[in-house]
């Protein structure tokens, strides 16, 4: 790229040499993965760019948004609230990284052994490439995991940082502290922009986001036909999209590909035959710039018709109760459905279970792949549960604990490819 | 008809030929810098009518000559079933991987285990231990059997193994006892595999390190249980893949 951005890249301090040649590595990786497939729905051709302009126009955008008085509050998990944020017309933007490219880094400083989700955000923040960095006037962590919350810590030395306190069990109690973090983080969001949240707005707000929830719900339901219209990797695609793009525009353009899906299932195309082996990933979040396990399923011959994991159902499920005109009604409908996120820092997580457990029936899977960031430890262990109810359905399943490095694509490759030999 | 296997493996080259259910000629040569060259080598010395390849240089097979593939899980499954029809447990403890295999009383892969990524606790870890005392790769089981106490060895990654036998050494601690902690460590992790997927039925020792008697040994008396040890290991995977016609 030739790139008409290189001035704002430059403006707003990254180092842009280091940042082409992330760019380069992203894009090598997507082209061997994502634009390497065959038969994709050209409404793809948007979610595409969405990721082609996540570091350019998104960004663009962002800054004129600023210079109206709107600001960016960065976030890194599902659990944050958006709806509190749209409702003072600042934006949301999640800033994990999914690249293997900045992991480096992270470890000049950071501990080897911790998630490369967290060290892939830091890195790309340390090294000056991540263009959001800059540009966020808050940052919002939550302490759904050990290193995030010592992360924080320390990021916070330097950037307007809040936490969320998401608890570890779902008691009433919890419920209660649940919801007053959802106010306290209302009353941040209200102080850093100097008005308050109406209910109005926040009406509005829960609206959009269910909008695009329900769209999302909608391509779910479309991955139920047999052969799927699209690849798990293309939904994973418009799901990481889901977690940068304008909502109002991405609803829009995802309502577009799920009349497109339609008019397929009609017409009898997709990337697969009939009867493709069905496997539904569980786990951990795959980002923006991590193809890695997706790509290597499909490209083994099976497909990923559903991602229980935080870039899929824990993403779209359940929706904000609508239409409430007051505040506190509004606080509680929004800290209800954050609660029902099955993240696996809760003890029990029983839900998550029964969902997965119910999952596979809905979706008809033949096989699941846990899929595990590495050093994930809750993820990790909770897999035990699963398989153990997995068992009893007679589901088979494959662990894989792995981070964005390639070094062990060889040994994926073998553990996939025989894994789906079991299914035949 | 003639099936033939070819397992491309990462260390070793291994093709097996059957002819109505019998092993007609098997042959298994190394692997070197060039699997490609190497391949044709030993593909050029054989007829056969189908042919089906397997491991880590399958992809290469299939891209190259146009070859079926299987992976070796399901290979070493078919192959030890072949051999030993009653089997219902294959430890596989190859170049750069080990594999425990649950296989059915059909011959069909149940469940299994691999290691995942690096080759800790395989024949390379072996390979570069023995260098490091001195031993031919051969001589290494039979000098680890002479000793009278292991060494114990706490690091599974081949290159802190390293540093910690040249520490072990310059302890002065007797090399065959350095031989046989390195072989109880491979052990020790061997075993936790098994325990995540059992341990059933008659239980098959292949691939190159079941031609390591200290191996053997140690492995039989660890899990309480006879192995049964193909007469040429390293060739199940190839057997396999031909019977994956």
């Amino acid at each position: 790229m030739e790139n008409k951005y290189e001035k704002m890249w430059q403006d707003i301090g990254l180092d842009v040499p280091l940042h082409k040649e992330l760019l380069e590595s992203i894009n090598k990786s997507f082209n061997a993965t994502v634009g390497a497939q065959q038969n994709r729905p050209l409404g793809m051709k948007y979610f595409d760019q969405v990721l082609h302009e996540s570091h350019g126009g998104r960004v663009a955008e962002l800054i004129e948004n600023k210079a109206r008085g709107n600001k960016t509050v960065g976030t890194f998990c599902i659990y944050v609230p958006d709806e509190i944020v749209m409702a003072v017309d600042f934006i949301p933007m999640p800033l994990c990284g999914g690249t293997n490219f900045s992991v480096p880094y992270a470890e000049k400083t950071f501990p080897r052994d911790i998630c490369p989700l967290v060290k892939s955000t830091l890195g790309l923040a340390f090294s000056k490439t991540c263009p959001y960095a800059p540009i966020k006037s808050m940052a919002v962590g939550e302490t759904t995991c050990d290193a995030k919350k010592k992360t924080w810590e320390i990021l916070a030395k330097k950037v307007n940082f809040h936490v969320m306190e998401v608890p570890q069990k779902k008691n009433d109690l919890d419920k209660k502290i649940w919801r007053e973090e959802v106010e306290e983080f209302k009353n941040k969001i209200e102080a850093l922009a100097e008005r308050k949240v109406t209910p109005e707005k926040l009406r509005q707000n829960i609206k959009i986001m269910n909008d695009k929830r329900r769209a999302l719900q909608k391509l779910g339901e479309l991955r139920k036909h047999d052969p799927p219209p699209i690849s798990g990797l293309d939904a994973l695609v418009v799901m990481q999209g889901a977690l940068n793009d304008e909502p109002v525009r991405f609803t829009q353009n995802l309502n577009k590909l799920n009349q497109e899906l339609e008019e397929r299932i009609t017409q009898g195309i997709s990337p697969f035959a009939k009867g493709v082996k069905r496997i539904m990933i569980s786990g951990t979040p795959s980002v923006m710039g991590n193809w890695k396990v997706h790509s290597l399923i499909e490209k083994s011959g099976a497909t990923i018709v559903v991602d229980e994991s935080c870039t899929g159902t824990r993403y779209y499920e359940n929706l904000v109760t609508e239409n409430d005109n007051n505040i506190d009604k509004q606080l509680d409908a929004l800290a209800e459905r954050y609660m029902k996120i099955n993240c696996s820092c809760f003890t029990p997580n029983d839900d998550r279970i029964t969902d997965a457990v119910n999952k596979v029936e809905q979706f008809k899977v033949n096989g699941v792949v846990h899929y595990i960031l590495q050093y994930c430890h809750t993820y990790n262990v909770e897999t035990l549960k699963l398989d153990a109810e997995f068992k009893k359905k007679n589901i088979p399943s494959l662990k894989i604990v792995t981070d964005y490095s390639e070094e062990d694509i060889g040994q994926l490759r073998t553990r996939i490819d025989a894994f789906l030999e079991r299914l035949e | 008809m003639i099936h033939a296997g070819i397992d491309i493996g990462s260390r070793t080259i291994k093709l097996a030929v059957l002819e109505q259910g019998k092993i007609i000629a098997h042959q298994i040569i190394d692997t070197g810098i060039d699997p490609l060259a190497n391949s044709k080598k030993i593909l050029s010395q054989y007829k056969f009518d189908k042919i089906v390849a397997t491991g880590y240089g399958r992809y290469l097979a299939q891209k190259q000559f146009g070859f079926p593939i299987v992976t070796e899980i399901k290979a070493y499954a078919k192959g030890a079933h072949f051999l030993f029809p009653g089997c219902r447990t294959v430890i596989d403890i190859g170049g750069q991987d080990s594999k425990i295999i649950r296989v059915s009383s059909h011959g069909k892969v149940e469940d299994f285990e691999m290691n995942d990524r690096c080759a800790a606790g395989t024949g390379r870890f072996l390979e570069v231990m023995a260098t490091t005392l001195g031993f031919t790769i051969d001589q290494f089981g039979e000098q680890a059997c002479d000793a009278k106490k292991p060494a114990t060895i706490n690091s599974m990654c081949t290159v802190f193994a390293e540093s910690e036998v040249i520490s072990l050494l310059s302890h002065g601690e007797n090399v065959h006892d350095i031989a046989l902690g390195l072989h109880q460590s491979i052990i020790n992790r061997i075993v936790g595999m098994i325990g995540r997927v059992g341990l059933e039925g008659e239980v098959i020792f292949a691939g190159g390190v079941a031609k390591n008697r200290c191996m053997r040994e140690l492995l039989a008396k660890k899990l309480h249980k006879k192995l049964l040890i193909p007469e040429e290991p390293q060739i199940v995977g190839a057997i396999g893949a031909a019977l994956s016609v």
